[in-house]
């Protein structure tokens, strides 16, 4: 009934919207499965149930809490309202230091247990990241 | 002094496209002869912002601190390399240096241009000086190098120690030269939009400024990574960060567009295709700019930086992106002879393959990159998209596109017929067979680590047979393919085959594992110019008793006071030793991290190959002429 063109055409288009609704629905799949999100010492208080997903947890290393030993690093995560115990084995960056801003990546064993994956590092020692910022200015 | 002269000849500059504009506007109804006041008013107007750029480098050299961009960056006990390469270090002196690249490409552009035709020169020039005067207007008023400060401050603030590196001395203007070379594809392809001049010539002309900013690009992209895997000590050259990522995005635009420039010059189709694409890598590398400086994403390679500049750059990039989809929509007109009409076995379709690959690579990092944003905006819930995300939506579609890229290259225009299928068939069942081998003595997971890495030998083959029987059509093609394969191949022995460990050292204690003993000596200070640096001795022993003397380094620098980790890394053709170490405030432990990374260096060679597969084609084109 069309032409042969036409058809090419049409399965032309067609191909294309289905790898277009196929990619939009794989990307959004595995966002929702691999997106880590942030948490202030407070709000991991208030969390109605623990999460098992890996999440991120921001703000200040209390003074005199960071403890080193052979195995891992013990220290203390802060917003000056709540605060929770890190224990981290792996790399600790060069700005990881007492009083100053930390974001750790891992996974919460309960309200005030926290094992660290990773620590993130910044480049600039008056740096403070986004998060720990709003979560400092909220208190 | 140098500040002000620098200060006056931005003006001066800015100044002068108006002058263009005008002259350009009152040359253009003229078809013949071009005015060449125009040509000596953009040579002038290059002239101010090198000055203005000398003037800004002179600040930093005299470590004149009455100059505000000088005191926030730079220090008199800084080596006097750094103080150069700082003023490009920090956003304003960047974005300087970007106006110079702007200025600088459309001068090259309007000399090498001289047979194209000369309304198309006039409007690419006036589409640029539009571009030009907003970057004049965004330096002057929101992140001017040159304000003055008083009184006086006797020290500066110094440059942040991990900037003070030679790799990154050279990485911000060679990435720039990509990013802005993506502004002459852009104005000029709005001109030949407009003037309805898109041909084979046209592609012919433009895709040698393709070739130009990909080859810049990548290897921009190249020294960053580079520098990432020796300076932030994790021993990883790409981390899937929101900063590296809007870097990428552009080079994915750019690689696609170069495929479809190349259809475009032989076939003359898919002409729309190559406009919209042309736009979105301009785009892409503004929204790059925009999205680094403005201090909205939420980077490990984040600066403090100013929101307000982000602002100025959005307005200016939507006015820019209005503009190009106006002239987009009302002056593009498909041609009668833009149909699909090739054979679906033929070069075109594999080119459209590659582009839909490419697309949805360049989606997928755009949606990892921006969707953080875009919740905090909506939810203020702050998250980030780590690399499992983008390893999970991009390795499995690695696949089809490297077996593509392997056979593509063999097919015809319009309508072709595979030869030596045999031989194809051949090589296939030898990648698998052979990449089955190697990862069944590993233990990972078998079934997509054997499709992946036959895959990639596959093109590995193919493309090196072609080498060796000079069957080749197209050398450039060959070299850069051949370079993507041995890139694929290497991050894949890599990943598979790195071993890390990671322990806290006291000194003369002895780490041991099944394979190796990792022995902390001693350590050993010094003062250096504008830091301390305590280098440490570690032995490493094999169980076969091959030891090797590891020396990580820390520094403290001076002013800002850091302290930054200078990874100690033994490259071999086959793998990397790589160690860093750091103090943990006030205590006797050491943190040290050693790892094997083999293939290491294959990835950067690879990079190196798949660029000069450009820059081939890039000579052989002039010398052809």
């Amino acid at each position: 009934m069309y032409g042969r063109k036409v058809k090419l055409r049409f399965l032309f288009v067609l191909l294309i919207l289905v790898t277009l609704i196929l990619s939009v629905f794989l990307i959004l799949k595995s966002l929702e499965d691999n997106v880590v999100f942030f948490q202030s010492p407070s709000e991991i208080k208030i969390l109605p149930e623990l999460d098992r997903k890996k999440i991120r947890v921001g703000g200040m290393v209390k003074v005199d809490s960071i403890f080193v030993e052979a195995k891992k690093v013990k220290f203390i995560i802060t917003d000056f309202k709540n605060e929770i115990n890190v224990t981290y084995s792996g790399v600790i960056p060069n700005l990881f230091s007492e009083g100053k801003g930390v974001v750790a990546e891992g996974y919460l064993k309960d309200r005030n247990f926290f094992l660290a994956t990773k620590i993130l590092a910044k480049h600039d020692e008056n740096y403070m990241p986004p998060e720990v910022k709003a979560a400092l200015e909220e208190k | 002094m140098a500040s002000s002269i620098g200060l006056y000849s931005l003006f001066f500059g800015l100044s002068s496209s108006f002058l263009i504009i005008f002259f350009s506007i009152r040359n253009f109804k003229n078809l013949n002869i071009f005015d060449n006041k125009i040509i000596s008013l953009t040579f002038l107007q290059l002239l101010f912002v090198i000055i203005s750029f000398i003037g800004l480098i002179l600040s930093f050299v005299n470590s004149d601190f009455s100059n505000e961009t000088v005191y926030n960056h730079s220090h008199t006990t800084k080596p006097l390399f750094y103080k150069i390469s700082g003023t490009w270090g920090n956003h304003e002196g960047s974005l300087l240096l970007w106006l110079l690249v702007l200025t600088l490409f459309i001068f090259i552009f309007l000399i090498t241009s001289k047979q194209q035709n000369k309304q198309y020169r006039i409007l690419t020039l006036l589409f640029q000086q539009i571009i030009i005067i907003g970057f004049f207007i965004f330096i002057i008023k929101t992140s001017n190098p040159f304000n003055y400060i008083f009184p006086v401050p006797i020290e500066g603030l110094g440059l942040n120690p991990i900037l003070q590196d030679p790799a990154l001395a050279i990485h911000p203007p060679i990435l720039y030269l990509g990013y802005v070379g993506s502004s002459i594809i852009f104005s000029s392809t709005l001109a030949a939009t407009t003037l309805k001049y898109i041909s084979k010539e046209w592609a012919k002309h433009i895709k040698q400024w393709v070739l130009i900013s990909w080859i810049f690009l990548t290897l921009g992209i190249l020294l960053g990574s580079i520098w990432a895997y020796y300076e932030l000590g994790w021993g990883g050259f790409w981390f899937w960060d929101p900063v590296e990522n809007v870097s990428l995005m552009p080079w994915l635009a750019l690689t696609t567009l170069l495929h479809c420039i190349l259809v475009l010059e032989k076939r003359l189709t898919l002409t729309s295709w190559v406009v919209v694409l042309s736009i979105s890598t301009f785009t892409l590398s503004m929204s790059g700019t925009f999205l680094v400086r403005s201090g909205i994403l939420n980077s490990v390679h984040t600066f403090a930086n100013d929101p307000d500049r982000g602002l100025f750059i959005l307005i200016f990039l939507f006015c820019l992106i209005f503009l190009a989809l106006f002239i987009f929509f009302f002056f593009h007109k498909v041609q009668v002879k833009d149909l699909n009409n090739f054979h679906w076995l033929s070069k075109e379709t594999s080119i459209l393959i590659n582009n839909w690959f490419m697309m949805y690579f360049l989606t997928v990092v755009l949606i990892g990159t921006i969707y953080p944003i875009f919740l905090e905006v909506i939810s203020s819930e702050k998250i980030s998209v780590g690399p499992p995300f983008y390893n999970k939506l991009i390795i499995p579609f690695l696949i089809p596109f490297l077996l593509a890229m392997a056979i593509g290259p063999k097919l015809k225009w319009i309508k072709s017929d595979l030869q030596n299928k045999l031989n194809l068939i051949l090589f296939l069942v030898v990648s698998i067979l052979l990449s089955a081998f190697i990862v069944r003595m590993l233990n990972i997971n078998f079934l997509l680590n054997t499709i992946l890495v036959s895959s990639a030998f596959y093109l590995f083959f193919v493309t090196s047979v072609d080498f060796l029987t000079k069957k080749f059509k197209n050398l450039s093609q060959n070299i850069a393919h051949f370079g993507f394969s041995l890139f694929v191949l290497s991050i894949l022995f890599n990943n598979i085959f790195s071993t890390e460990i990671i322990t806290n050292l006291k000194i003369g204690e002895t780490f041991k594992t099944e394979k190796f003993e990792i022995n902390f000596q001693n350590i050993e200070k010094n003062k250096e110019q504008n830091f301390v640096s305590i280098i440490g001795k570690f032995s490493v022993e094999n169980l076969d008793g091959n030891s090797t003397i590891m020396e990580p380094e820390l520094r403290i620098y001076n002013q800002p006071n850091i302290v930054t980790s200078e990874a100690d890394i033994k490259t071999n053709i086959f793998e990397d030793k790589f160690m860093t170490m750091n103090i943990v405030q006030n205590q006797e432990y050491f943190n040290i991290r050693y790892q094997t990374k083999p293939f290491m260096i294959w990835i950067w060679i690879s990079v190196l190959l798949i660029s000069f597969g450009g820059l081939k084609s890039l000579f052989i084109k002039r010398y052809e002429k």
